[in-house]
């Protein structure tokens, strides 16, 4: 009953910023329509020019809270906006509830900034294909900055860092001994640490850890970029300024020193692996479907090992996945 | 084996809450349900204004908005939220409501244009059911 325009259609009107356009382009991207792809790859020649960042950190540090009081800094200072939040979705039901809007009710109405809320849908490490494809879209809507915010990660889950150009831990005071700080992982990613809910007492021993730890582990040497510890309280609406000014360093910091180049290689790799692992696994649920079954019961049956039915299915693969992709 | 179409299909629906009505216990408990039924359900929180929450909607490009009212004010809210949505060519958006809302009024918001008023004791899995066909009989988009 409804007219279905065409995504190429929608693309055009993406590059004119056309928040209905973005908008369905993104329902499509995720919901693995094909016939969306020609018209992101259209799309693709027109990004690359939103600084992309990454929000993360563990669940309820603030990261939805810091990326509200981030955006109305952009915006003080004239740039527009696009948010990408993701949530988890249920293991059970595959449904999710996208609750990060609550927290960002003051940003809407602004027609510099747009927030999209997407669930994982159980990958790894948080950040799903679609969630990369929405990001070009806003890049290509013609929004200075695109932030991610990751759901809240653990100690392992860092795909952000493949995915964005800077990368914001946010650490809440409170939340663990010295020994987290230790651990390999989140800490590790960071380009920028920040310490939410500085307003709170124990705040300062987060902080001071922290740069503990980051002196440690620094490597000494002209052109490094010493990563910087922000605190921030959105009680006391402090230190989002500083935060934005901190970004705004790192981007010229990669510009300056080169990074960006390796830093793009680096997103543009892992764009690529996820869309192949997605095709890959389409294809074992779709088209081999009686041969993944047969190999399986020979797996089971210690008739053949993992190792090898993966690389017959790979093999069978290679005749169909041009026919279907 | 289950990532089959895992993507496809997922039924979108914000759950909104809209003015001074600060009961949200109901539109919690429904947004719990559609989860479990396997849709993506963005929530608002409480006390939005209909720009918001229309705003919100477009970016979000739901299926279904569903605006929960129990203030009594439903017969100024939903006219200005077809205003917005129309205003914003999104009049193509499934419009549903849910709370308390006499029985006349509700005759009156479905020539208004609203899709699908579900009072307060209906069970979570009729509103389910109701999403679900709501969706289908709208077709692909």
């Amino acid at each position: 009953m409804t007219n279905r325009i065409s995504s190429m259609k929608l693309a055009e009107r993406v590059q004119e910023g056309h928040v209905r356009a973005i908008a369905r382009l993104i329902t499509r991207v995720e919901s693995g329509d094909p016939e969306v792809r020609q018209a992101m790859a259209q799309l693709y020649k027109c990004t690359g020019r939103a600084h992309v960042v990454g929000i993360t950190g563990v669940p309820g540090a603030g990261k939805s809270t810091l990326v509200t009081q981030l955006v109305l800094e952009y915006r003080a200072s004239g740039r527009t906006v696009g948010v990408v939040a993701i949530d988890p979705s249920s293991p059970f039901s595959g449904g999710a509830i996208l609750g990060d809007r609550i927290r960002m009710g003051e940003l809407v109405s602004d027609p510099g900034v747009f927030i999209r809320s997407m669930a994982t849908r159980g990958t790894l490490g948080g950040l799903a294909r679609p969630a990369l494809d929405a990001v070009d879209l806003l890049d290509a809507g013609g929004f200075d900055v695109v932030l991610i915010e990751t759901v809240g990660v653990g100690q392992d889950e860092v795909d952000i860092v493949r995915a964005a150009h800077t990368t914001v831990v946010v650490n809440a005071p409170g939340l663990g001994d010295d020994i987290q700080a230790i651990k390999a992982g989140v800490l590790e990613i960071a380009d920028i640490h920040v310490v939410s809910k500085a307003d709170r007492p124990d705040s300062n021993k987060t902080i001071q850890e922290l740069k503990a730890m980051l002196m440690m582990s620094l490597e000494p040497g002209e052109g490094v970029w010493r990563v910087p510890v922000v605190p921030t309280s959105s009680e006391k609406h402090a230190g989002f300024g500083e935060l934005m000014a901190a970004i705004d360093l790192h981007a010229e910091h990669l510009e300056r020193s080169g990074e960006i180049t390796e830093r793009r290689r680096q997103i543009a790799l892992t764009r690529v692996v996820k869309v192949a692992e997605e095709i890959v696994r389409d294809n074992f649920a779709r088209d081999s479907r009686s041969q993944t079954e047969e190999l399986l019961e020979k797996v089971t049956q210690r008739q053949l090992d993992p190792h090898g039915a993966a690389v017959t299915l790979l093999k069978a693969m290679k005749e169909t996945i041009h026919e279907s992709h | 084996m289950q990532n089959k179409d895992k993507n496809a299909n997922v039924i979108r629906v914000m759950l909104a809450k809209i003015g001074l009505d600060g009961h949200d216990r109901g539109i919690k408990v429904v947004a719990r349900a559609l989860r479990d039924a396997g849709m993506d359900v963005v929530y608002t929180g409480l006390h939005r204004t209909p720009e918001e929450v229309v705003d919100a909607a477009v970016q979000e490009d739901v299926d279904i908005l569903g605006i929960s009212l129990l203030s009594g004010a439903h017969m100024h809210i939903f006219p200005k939220v077809l205003e917005l949505l129309k205003a914003r060519e999104a009049d193509d958006m499934i419009i549903a409501g849910g709370g308390v809302i006499p029985d006349d009024d509700v005759e009156e918001l479905y020539l208004m244009g609203v899709h699908k008023i579900l009072l307060q004791d209906t069970p979570p899995q009729e509103i389910i059911d109701s999403f679900r066909q709501l969706v289908a009989d709208r077709g692909a988009r």
